[in-house]
């Protein structure tokens, strides 16, 4: 039905088959924008945050999603500006996963920030001393620089590129794509650095403070460094999970492989980093706050050490030294681990720059804030998922997104 | 936001660095789609193919 719109060369489920997924799919992001109407409509009463949490689920979805969504600016910096051109079979995809991160990352702020229509006072009326307009403003500027980055992937849809203007207009911008990939690098780290620059700089919440460099804590490079190093983990992820699905082999493994190394260095440099930047704040910064490294693990589920761990060893130390070895990259089962416990590892990192910080007790007297968030805060959270399951399904099914695929892959005639 | 509309708008380091490197991001993408646009309606007059991608 839809085999005219079908890169040439490819196989793909039948129409009636995907429509039934799309609607499985669909009635899950229905039950998120049921959730997020009920937040617009009738206020951010729907939700379960408080006093003590002005940040709470939504905020830990935007870091974690950004973070994971690093794959993009590193992917895209690593092939337009350091050259390693094996990395163009993969790029359209981390693009891709790229473009939906970053849109789920803007849809939850505009639930987040309870009125909408006023969401433009961020940048009419900006207030120059906040780290978190810097984040608005680079944020919104590489949306811009990935969604510049994706239209030239739907330009060479078979039916789209068979017009000449748009075929030409996919063509210049694949000739300037690395200026565009630069500034995407260039706003990229200053986002994620500063949303890490948000945290560190609370001296107010002992368990976020740090010191730093001139206007920048500590927090603000390893934000900057964890996704870059994370991020294509997350790519590798997906695309691996994609391959499950569609039971294809859909990059080669010299590809995934090249990607799969650069990260496992670049979580091995930063967990150092992060290790150094722990033992400090336990041994300097806390006491010289009157405060023990013990005062901020409290033996309840939530926040023991075993957070702590979880963080640094087992989502930061177990995967970069599988991806680090040839033969941890070459297996299909330690891959996987790899992969999967880094995407965790992130995800951690993020849920206690956020929500830790706002648990733990900052006076004598206070307990434990603890939170849990309402049925509105996890669909709305759940409704990005959705839509990036059905942005991808439509790309993937009409759209080049892996050029290796039809070698991998040939169809029989 | 701009010097000649907003009322808040002052003229010192903090003003000049974010919105500097706002507006500097922004003309950046938006030249090089401006660029991409232009170039494309005039190979398209032209009868260019625009060659193979990648």
């Amino acid at each position: 039905m839809d085999s005219a719109l079908i890169p040439e060369g490819v196989k793909r489920c039948p129409f009636p088959q995907f429509l039934t997924g799309l609607a499985v799919v669909g009635a899950v992001l229905a039950w998120g924008v049921f959730a997020m109407l009920l937040c617009w409509l009738k206020g951010l009463n729907q939700t379960n945050m408080n006093d003590s949490y002005g940040f709470a689920l939504w905020i830990w979805a935007d870091l974690a999603v950004i973070a994971l969504g690093g794959g993009a600016f590193f992917s895209g910096f690593l092939k337009y500006i350091v050259g390693k051109d094996e990395l163009k079979n993969i790029i359209n995809f981390a693009v891709l996963i790229g473009f939906i991160c970053y849109s789920s990352a803007l849809l939850i702020l505009a639930i987040d920030i309870g009125q909408p229509l006023r969401g433009w006072h961020i940048f009419w009326h900006a207030n120059v001393h906040s780290m978190l307009t810097e984040v608005a403003f680079c944020l919104s500027c590489y949306f811009g620089v990935l969604t510049i980055e994706y239209i030239p992937l739907i330009l060479e849809n078979r039916q789209i590129d068979k017009i000449p203007f748009f075929h030409n207009l996919s063509h210049n911008m694949h000739e300037v794509m690395a200026v565009f990939a630069a500034t995407g690098a260039f706003l990229s780290c200053f986002h994620q650095g500063s949303l890490g620059g948000v945290a560190g700089v609370l001296f107010g919440r002992p368990f976020a403070y740090r010191e730093g460099l001139l206007v920048w804590p500590w927090t603000f490079f390893l934000f900057t460094w964890s996704a870059a190093a994370y991020g294509p983990c997350f790519t590798i992820f997906l695309t691996k999970l994609l391959e499950k699905i569609t039971g294809k082999k859909l990059v080669k493994d010299n590809v995934i492989d090249l990607l799969a190394k650069i990260s496992g260095w670049m979580i091995c440099t930063y967990i150092i980093a992060k290790i150094i930047d722990t033992w400090y704040w336990a041994s300097v910064t806390v006491h010289t706050r009157g405060q023990t490294l013990m005062d901020f693990y409290d033996d309840n589920l939530l926040y023991g050490l075993w957070i702590l761990v979880a963080e640094i060893v087992v989502g930061g130390i177990f995967p970069a030294l599988i991806l680090l070895t040839k033969k941890g990259r070459s297996s299909e089962s330690l891959l996987w681990t790899a992969v999967i416990l880094a995407c965790l590892g992130v995800c951690i990192n993020r849920w206690v720059m956020v929500l830790q910080v706002m648990a733990v007790p900052v006076l004598p007297f206070e307990d434990w804030a603890l939170y849990y968030p309402s049925w509105q805060e996890v669909a709305t959270t759940i409704l990005p998922v959705a839509y990036g399951v059905i942005l991808v399904m439509i790309s993937y099914r009409y759209l080049p997104i892996f050029p290796q695929e039809r070698e991998l892959n040939p169809v029989e005639s | 936001m701009f010097p000649f509309i907003s009322f808040e708008w002052m003229w010192d380091m903090g003003h000049i660095v974010f919105m500097g490197g706002l507006w500097y991001a922004v003309s950046i993408l938006g030249i090089g789609m401006t660029y991409c646009i232009i170039k494309a309606a005039l190979d398209t007059q032209k009868g260019d193919d625009g060659g193979h991608h990648h």
